[in-house]
């Protein structure tokens, strides 16, 4: 599996892996959505964009899975795919998803990416991203 | 925690000696042996490094139900003077800013409400929207965001929700001044449209409960407690506009704290002097968000009340009080003989004013503030007053809950949801939600024990024991 998670009292912690660093944002925004509901549950109905500007890869990894949830609630949808790509400091990404459905499994709500315990960095070839989220 | 690593000041004050040439504040741990064992290590090492941080006054404190958080540990409390370059640091306000409880008190009885238990259960979740995805009855616009967030709980009782009575008994009488909603993004704001009069997820709950006993019964007399008595608290906070403020601030304050020659020991810590413009707008983005809860608990009372009406015809719920665990807010402290203003930032941590404090309503003033722990879903809940010896100890400051004990990971490894339930229902108690994950992960077991929380915030000085509250009804986010 390319997302995983690891341990937090309060919280959880996510991990995104990949053979690129934006497929182990990607990867991340996987272990996020997850917590909300079963990904492969969402159908991709509608499409949100998120582009942001960001040098230094922790903040950018943070602020990518901050703005999908920001986008997500935002327009009342849950989110299920997601693609990202990288331009230097310039990152666009764009995410599908659906509104909630009753049928859907109700997970939890992540509040955000947070600081903490926060790496972006080469491992196994690839790259890995990880963070706690606050939920 | 390695209780080699810190030394008894008294059985329910402890301390952590400094290293050979270590330079700090002092550190303060409220709590038993026991709870400060069973508290994980990170504790020690998020408020050793709040220790660090310029311009703290007193000690970096935990409250007894402290656990590991980011940046301030859940259940720190530290106060910074703005004249001594102390900070403001998001991180130790939390995401959930003004996350708080607001407590209704009823002149019913458990009697009066056994024989409707389940309906009042289904028509409290059918009208309070709870848990991830369900949005609020109401929709809002980006300028009416903003009266929101100047407007605080004022703004819901000006729109119909509630009685302007309840304002009395709601902090800074329901509207925190120094509100800057232009501090507040527009994504922030967006964020929040369909939000008002939501519970959340998480911990969050609306809980009917009993008073099973009364502790003290001069406080109880003051606020209007007596055993049997029906009473309901609201936990939930700001909401996605909340979150998203501590996010975007967590970065940017991230990044300005190394511009401005502050060293952070942990990034989670990012802040800025109270004196900056960094500072400054985090406090205005703040306060804005702190009235948007006010303003959503307020929405909530309104809705639980329209349920028991429904229920309970001419019964009346009145508000006993309405207080915030995650926020930092600008107080007078007498420190060392001086009055000092001070920035006291308490992340899962309750303010707890003494007898006597002109902030409160003059119907508490002579007992000191109501302070609410409130348990787990299947435990219970306290009701604590404030005391004269808390200014004293912790800024006036006192535990916000029971804290977690376990990791959700590892509740979840331990119960299952829809049995869960299943138990909860058989010891009485009738729990609703829409997730059975987070049903599993909010299980009783991965909560401290609660007792053993109120005793030692009562040993520690921090508040005295008022009343025994048990659930008998919980809307699980």
């Amino acid at each position: 599996m390319q997302f995983d998670y690891f341990e937090h009292d309060a919280d959880v912690g996510v991990v995104g892996r990949g053979a690129t660093l934006e497929r182990a944002f990607v990867s991340g925004a996987q272990a996020v959505f997850s917590l909300i509901t079963r990904l492969d549950d969402v159908q991709p109905r509608e499409r949100v964009d998120v582009e942001f500007e960001e040098a230094d890869a922790e903040f950018a990894f943070v602020t990518w899975i901050n703005l999908l949830l920001a986008r997500a609630q935002e327009n009342g949808l849950v989110l299920g795919k997601f693609e990202l790509e990288r331009d230097g400091d310039r990152w666009r990404g764009r995410a599908w998803g659906e509104p909630w459905r009753a049928d859907m499994e109700r997970g939890i709500d992540v509040k955000g990416a947070t600081l903490t315990m926060l790496s972006v960095a080469r491992a196994d070839g690839g790259w890995e991203a990880r963070c706690i989220v606050d939920v | 925690m390695d209780m080699t690593r810190v030394s008894a000041i008294d059985p329910w004050t402890w301390t952590v000696p400094l290293a050979p040439g270590e330079s700090r504040h002092e550190v303060k741990l409220y709590g038993s042996r026991e709870l400060l064992e069973t508290m994980d290590d990170k504790v020690l090492e998020q408020i050793i490094n709040v220790a660090r941080l310029p311009g703290l006054v007193g000690a970096a404190m935990t409250m007894p139900d402290a656990h590991w958080g980011y940046g301030f540990p859940i259940g720190g409390v530290a106060a910074f003077d703005p004249d001594l370059g102390g900070i403001i640091s998001a991180g130790g306000v939390g995401f959930d800013i003004s996350c708080g409880i607001r407590c209704l008190r009823t002149d019913l009885t458990l009697h009066d409400i056994a024989p409707r238990m389940k309906l009042l259960g289904d028509g409290l979740f059918r009208d309070i929207p709870a848990g991830v995805g369900e949005g609020g009855h109401i929709r809002l616009d980006v300028p009416e965001i903003d009266r929101v967030l100047s407007g605080g709980a004022r703004w819901a009782v000006e729109q119909g929700y509630g009685e302007p009575s309840d304002l009395e008994y709601v902090e800074e009488n329901g509207r925190a001044s120094g509100a800057v909603p232009a501090s507040v993004s527009v994504l922030a704001k967006k964020r929040q449209l369909g939000e008002m009069g939501t519970l959340g997820s998480g911990n969050h709950y609306l809980e009917v409960q009993w008073v099973e006993r009364i502790v003290d019964q001069d406080a109880a007399r003051a606020f209007g407690l007596f055993e049997g008595q029906i009473l309901i608290s609201i936990h939930c906070g700001s909401r996605g506009l909340g979150h998203q403020i501590g996010t975007e601030y967590l970065v940017s304050l991230a990044k300005a704290a190394g511009r401005l020659g502050i060293i952070l020991p942990d990034r989670e810590l990012a802040c800025a002097p109270i004196n900056s413009d960094e500072g400054q707008a985090y406090i205005g983005a703040m306060h804005a968000a702190t009235n948007c809860a006010l303003a959503n608990r307020q929405i909530l009372a309104h809705l639980t009340r329209r349920v028991f009406a429904h229920h309970f015809p001419g019964r009346h719920l009145e508000t006993l009080f309405d207080v915030s665990h995650n926020t930092c807010k600008a107080e007078w402290h007498e420190v060392e003989g001086r009055r000092r203003l001070l920035y006291v930032h308490r992340k899962g941590a309750t303010r707890a004013f003494g007898p006597g404090h002109a902030a409160l309503p003059e119907r508490y003033r002579a007992v000191g503030q109501p302070v609410i722990i409130g348990g787990s879903m299947g435990t219970g809940s306290y009701i604590l007053a404030g005391t004269a010896e808390s200014e004293k100890r912790a800024f006036s400051s006192a535990s916000h809950g029971a804290g977690r004990a376990m990791s959700r990971h590892q509740a979840l490894r331990h119960w299952q949801g829809r049995t869960l339930l299943k138990d909860l229902e058989t010891r009485g108690v009738i729990v609703r939600t829409r997730s059975m994950r987070g049903a599993a992960e909010e299980a009783p077991g991965a909560y401290k024990d609660v007792e053993r929380v109120a005793e030692a915030t009562e040993r520690a000085g921090l508040a005295r024991r008022v009343a025994v509250l048990r659930p008998k009804v919980c809307v699980k986010g």
